[in-house]
């Protein structure tokens, strides 16, 4: 508006520029001032950290992730072909190691994540319920990988299931939950648990993003806990 | 005020940012863990024992077989006697103390040994086999006492049946009624691969349900040997292992480790739980550690043992050297 | 890869070498993530209110 080369005609019937801001009224305007209030975008994709971040024991959350991702891709192109398929294809097969070994990589750096966040004391202000969201997630995982140990259709399957069907009957699960009947273990292993367990880690992040990574034990400069 | 309730400004206040970028993070760790996984699949792949079957089983060691398939139609099998889910026998019921749960689910999975794995797949399998129909109606005609005579001194006979080299058994003579065609019949179903598919289907063609084949094969003497090869069985940690030199489910360590200690694994017990209850024992003792780690950031003394052993100050080393640098000091900054 | 795996006997404790060589380098992963200097962006300028 300081532009002085031309003149400025101003319509004096204009209204002013406002700034802006959210008055909006109703259901979608309360939830979307609580969402940018909780998780503004800045937050959501920062591009600054604390500088105590500067510990490798704090990748061992996303390279999770990354296992958890690789798992879920691997676990797509198996179910896409039929659980028969890697038994008889050598390219199957290939597939299923990669699902193999995501597990593998998937729990150790899951517990790994746990470890780091248990030295560090990850809970403290306020952040329980992040790591009670990820206590839950790591015990929908061990389920999650139970389904899936059953429905492999080897002998390992077969073993597994015939010696869990005992745990499982002493607690009354036993006819909710038949780990003998590959149809209901299927559906649970490629759809239910992970949903449950893409839903929770999602959640999970959004829990770390809106708080921000945790100040460390003792730190000089922290508000009183 | 609390610390987890200010907002974010005031919780960074002092705190030195320094530039991240969380996208570049993510992608260099979903190629290096999908770099890691290729090589391990390429390298060592994955394990992939093939099935047993009841035709695999019959023809590895037929007298198993016939031992297994005479004590289901005498009722006298684990599963035949097990209880609920599948049955209303006795014998692997579970509690601890006043705890039912087993008993108070009650059957949702029916099995009747001697029908579901017996009677019923020979009956199917009639068609054109007079003896075998013959040797049904005399079985189910007679009464249960001399059911029970003939099966007796069938299951003894076994003990010391012969095994001839194209695989069939020559069982010493003796009464034994009908049951001689029957368990032969058996036999010969199972290895043509028949058992498999009979003790899969029922009234519908469409089939995912495995149940009746594999408490069947649960309840013989092959399949558990061959797990007790690979040390797949409880009391060698088998929860935690995998067939060949895979790694297995490690993070069942601590489950499994309860099966291998008393009081899980001894006959006296100790505060209702023994060899009697282990399974139940064990999931309940699992669930209250699971409870106890959920519950951490509200137990004193577990949520203070980080403080206790500080490996924090390894984690956070650097940043505790700039505090001390810096000269910064534990005021309050409101 | 399929033959049956060595196990190590120690007490009433009974582990493969494939999963006692996992849990291994997780303790030394664990143990280097502590130990091992990570990039820094040292302090320059004035602190970030």
């Amino acid at each position: 508006m300081s532009d002085e080369r031309a003149p400025v005609t101003i319509d004096p019937s204009a209204p002013a520029a406002q700034p802006v801001v959210d008055d909006a009224t109703g259901w979608t305007a309360s939830v979307r001032r609580r969402v940018e209030k909780t998780l503004p975008i800045t937050e959501l994709l920062p591009t600054k950290q604390p500088a105590y971040i500067g510990s490798w024991v704090y990748v061992f959350g996303v390279v999770t992730i990354a296992a958890l991702f690789w798992l879920v891709i691997s676990g797509v192109v198996l179910a896409f072909f039929g659980s028969a398929w890697w038994h008889v294809s050598s390219v199957g097969h290939f597939f299923n190691s990669i699902h193999f070994w995501s597990v593998q990589m998937f729990f150790i750096f899951m517990v790994l994540h746990l470890w780091g966040q248990f030295w560090g004391a990850g809970w403290r202000d306020g952040r329980a319920k992040t790591w009670m969201v990820g206590v839950v997630i790591f015990s929908i995982s061990v389920g999650t990988a139970f389904t899936g140990y059953v429905v492999q259709q080897n002998f390992d399957s077969q073993w597994i299931a015939i010696n869990a069907k005992d745990a499982i009957n002493s607690t009354g699960f036993g006819g909710l939950f038949n780990a003998l009947n590959f149809g209901q273990m299927y559906g649970l292993h490629v759809m239910l648990f992970p949903i449950g367990v893409t839903l929770l880690v999602v959640l999970h992040i959004i829990q770390v993003r809106a708080k921000g990574v945790v100040r460390p034990i003792d730190d000089p400069f922290q508000v009183t806990p | 005020m609390k610390a987890s309730k200010v907002d974010k400004q005031t919780y960074y206040r002092g705190v030195r940012m320094i530039p991240y970028d969380l996208l570049k993070e993510v992608t260099i760790a979903m190629v290096a863990v999908l770099g890691v996984v290729l090589i391990l699949s390429a390298v060592l792949s994955s394990p992939d024992v093939p099935s047993v079957t009841l035709q695999t089983w019959s023809k590895a060691n037929p007298i198993d077989f016939l031992t297994t398939a005479s004590g289901e139609l005498s009722g006298s099998t684990v599963v035949a006697g097990y209880g609920p889910p599948y049955n209303s026998g006795t014998g692997s019921v579970q509690s601890w103390g006043p705890l039912e749960p087993q008993q108070w689910a009650g059957v949702h999975v029916p099995i009747d040994a001697p029908n579901d794995f017996v009677l019923q797949p020979l009956t199917q399998a009639t068609a054109g086999d007079a003896e075998l129909a013959a040797a049904l109606t005399a079985y189910q005609a007679a009464p249960s006492d001399q059911q029970q005579k003939w099966l007796t001194s069938y299951t003894t006979a076994l003990g010391t049946a012969t095994l001839a080299s194209d695989g069939t058994v020559t069982v010493p003579s003796g009464d034994f009624g009908p049951v001689t065609v029957l368990m032969n019949r058996m036999l010969t179903l199972a290895r043509s691969g028949g058992l498999d598919a009979l003790l899969l289907t029922s009234d519908h063609f469409y089939q995912t349900d495995f149940s009746r084949a594999l408490l069947f094969l649960d309840d013989g003497g092959y399949i558990a040997d061959l797990a007790t090869q690979q040390k797949l069985i409880g009391s060698d940690w088998g929860v935690m292992n995998e067939t060949g030199r895979y790694p297995g489910s490690a993070w069942l360590w601590l489950y499994t480790m309860w099966y291998q200690i008393p009081p899980f694994n001894s006959s006296t017990g100790f505060l209702g739980i023994s060899a009697a209850n282990t399974d139940l024992a064990v999931v309940g003792v699992m669930l209250l550690l699971t409870a106890l780690l959920f519950l951490v950031p509200f137990i004193p003394g577990l949520r203070d043992i980080p403080r206790w052993i500080p490996i924090h100050k390894l984690i956070w080393r650097r940043h505790y050297a700039e505090m001390r640098r810096t000269g910064a000091t534990n005021t309050m900054q409101q | 890869m399929d033959a049956p795996a060595p196990y190590i006997h120690w007490g009433f404790i009974l582990i493969s070498l494939p999963n006692f060589v996992l849990i291994c380098v997780m303790v030394l992963l664990f143990v280097l993530a502590l130990v091992a200097p990570f990039p820094s962006h040292g302090p320059k300028g004035p602190r970030d209110e």
